[in-house]
């Protein structure tokens, strides 16, 4: 008898039966909480996301915590410098897991324009585990958007989210 | 006996208001600020050095990135120092496009400012307006050039494209839409009575005191003082033009939000007549593909949104500068900062960077 069956006849259409991970997965991907921390220009756009055109708020994405305590995602928006990257680590210590990072814009993902500058890091996957990658300079509204339902399909289905080492292994096997 | 002591407070670089990453070491007498000292550097990224090894041309695009909210008035301000340093002539149809795209930036700058006190203030539905209202600009940027943010619209020599008869419509419509929006602020938070009573008569300023910290921009009108560098040197095409300077009375809070406010309007009458008085013509000077402007230096300087953007440029004859300086006025600005905190309660403090409205790309630039 499967577990489902057994579940009275008249609460069928009420109840559902999953595992806990899954469910708990599935809500953590609808309402993700992001840590309102903008570095530089791409934190103006990752406002006018949250603001009223495009409406974060349509994918549960719109609660930004300025507090990491409360938060679950960390867009790094905007150019990271020596000097601000251990108070940025230790915003990220301060999340609690599971957490998430998104690298948004050119600056984040390798330093940008300003790769060649002697007080920048040269992407913020130097110091953090990044999730997402969304390149622009700055990146549109809509790409922040789509990087934050990539990041949906990551939370949905961890399995798929393969290393892109993985990947190329895949690949050189099938070959 | 009594005694108490002072304690320090760090305010940032990551804090609950919307103001980038600046730090503030707070001496706090209880609940009053003694001091109140700005830590800067958290988005330094050299800007001024990059330039010396990038050509003219490609320095452009890193003045989009100083104060990444008025890209336009920064890129019109480098343009404008190198066209001086090389001696190029601006068609006259640029200049009108450069000054719409200028007055445009202005509003939008400002409509963020304002926002983004209401914001910290905790009114976040004007936060909300704001931005909305925000978004009928970048239609026109994304019409003209393609993008929101930064331009790198206004170039050497003239501008990049084309004011189309699609991009004019855009305008027309927004211009029609200033006085329908500048009612409805009021409404929401000019007789706010909360918004009120959080900034009428905080962070005062005298004239006096505003001009010994070389305060510029909206923070010096505020005061009293109507210094604005559109009329007194009127360059380009501003002295075409009818507008009033507003000021305001105590440079308070109060007045900083007021002046932002009446200067939206003053550059919407700016834009109306650019866009009658627009001539036809080229919309681009004939620059050498290699730019090497004579050896020499030059200080140009604008209205930018936040005061007086100056850009000093030295040549050595070779297709990059020598060495570039920037006086960005948001930096210059911060200096009021100690002054405004001070006696003020913890609150407040926040309304007064607000009201400053530093941008940190430009401050650390």
């Amino acid at each position: 008898m499967e577990l489902k069956d057994r579940v009275p006849e008249c609460l069928r259409n009420n109840v559902a039966i999953v595992k806990l991970d899954e469910l708990f997965r599935w809500a953590h991907a609808n309402s993700i909480w992001p840590l309102s921390s903008g570095l530089a220009c791409c934190a103006i756009e990752m406002m006018s996301t949250a603001t009223a055109r495009f409406d974060l708020a349509r994918f549960g994405y719109e609660v930004f915590r300025p507090c990491p305590r409360q938060a679950d995602l960390l867009i790094v928006a905007g150019t990271l410098t020596y000097k601000m990257t251990p108070p940025l680590i230790r915003l990220y210590e301060e999340m609690p897991e599971p957490k998430y990072v998104i690298a948004m814009g050119s600056c984040a993902i390798a330093g940008g324009p300003f790769a060649d500058s002697y007080s920048v890091v040269e992407g913020v996957d130097q110091v953090l585990p990044v999730d997402v990658y969304i390149p622009g300079c700055p990146p549109r509204p809509e790409a922040l958007i789509d990087g934050m339902l990539k990041l949906r399909e990551k939370i949905l289905h961890p399995e798929r989210a393969m290393t892109e080492c993985a990947c190329l292994a895949q690949e050189a096997e099938r070959k | 006996m009594k005694r108490t002591e002072t304690y320090l407070l760090n305010m940032g670089p990551q804090h609950p208001s919307t103001h980038g990453v600046l730090q503030v070491k707070l001496t706090l007498d209880g609940e009053r600020i003694q001091r109140a000292e700005p830590v800067l550097g958290y988005l330094h990224r050299g800007i001024e050095k990059l330039l010396e090894s990038r050509t003219y041309v490609q320095g452009l695009p890193y003045t989009d990135r100083l104060d990444y909210i008025s890209s336009m008035n920064n890129n019109f301000g480098f343009a404008r120092a190198v066209e001086e340093l090389a001696r190029l002539e601006v068609p006259r149809r640029a200049e009108f496009i450069r000054v719409i795209m200028a007055e445009l930036n202005r509003i939008n700058s400002h409509l963020i400012g304002i926002g983004t006190l209401a914001n910290d203030l905790g009114a976040s539905t004007g936060m909300l307006c704001c931005f909305r209202d925000r978004e009928y600009i970048l239609d026109i940027f994304n019409e003209v050039c393609g993008a929101r943010q930064t331009f790198h619209y206004i170039r050497i020599g003239g501008v990049s494209g084309e004011f189309t008869d699609k991009a004019r419509a855009l305008t027309e419509s927004f211009l029609a839409r200033v006085p329908r929006f500048l009612a409805e602020y009021d409404k929401l938070l000019t007789g706010n009575e909360i918004f009120r009573r959080r900034i009428v008569g905080i962070s005062p300023m005298t004239p006096e005191e505003a001009l010994a910290l070389n305060m510029t921009g909206p923070n010096l009108r505020a005061t009293g003082v109507a210094r604005d560098l559109r009329k007194i040197d009127a360059y380009s095409v501003y002295g075409e033009f009818d507008f009033d300077i507003p000021v305001g009375t105590h440079g308070d809070n109060w007045d900083r939000y007021i002046v932002k406010l009446r200067e939206i309007k003053e550059s919407a009458r700016i834009i109306r007549q650019a866009l009658d008085k627009m001539p036809e013509g080229a919309i681009m000077a004939k620059v050498p593909r290699v730019l090497k402007p004579p050896a020499g230096e030059v200080y140009s300087r604008t209205e930018g949104t936040r005061g007086e953007l100056g850009f000093y440029l030295v040549s050595d004859g070779t297709p990059k500068p020598y060495r570039v300086h920037i006086r960005r006025p948001s930096f210059v600005n911060m200096q009021g900062l100690d002054l405004m905190c001070r006696g003020m309660l913890i609150g407040d403090s926040v309304s007064a960077y607000s009201s400053i409205d530093p941008i940190m790309g430009e401050v650390d630039c």
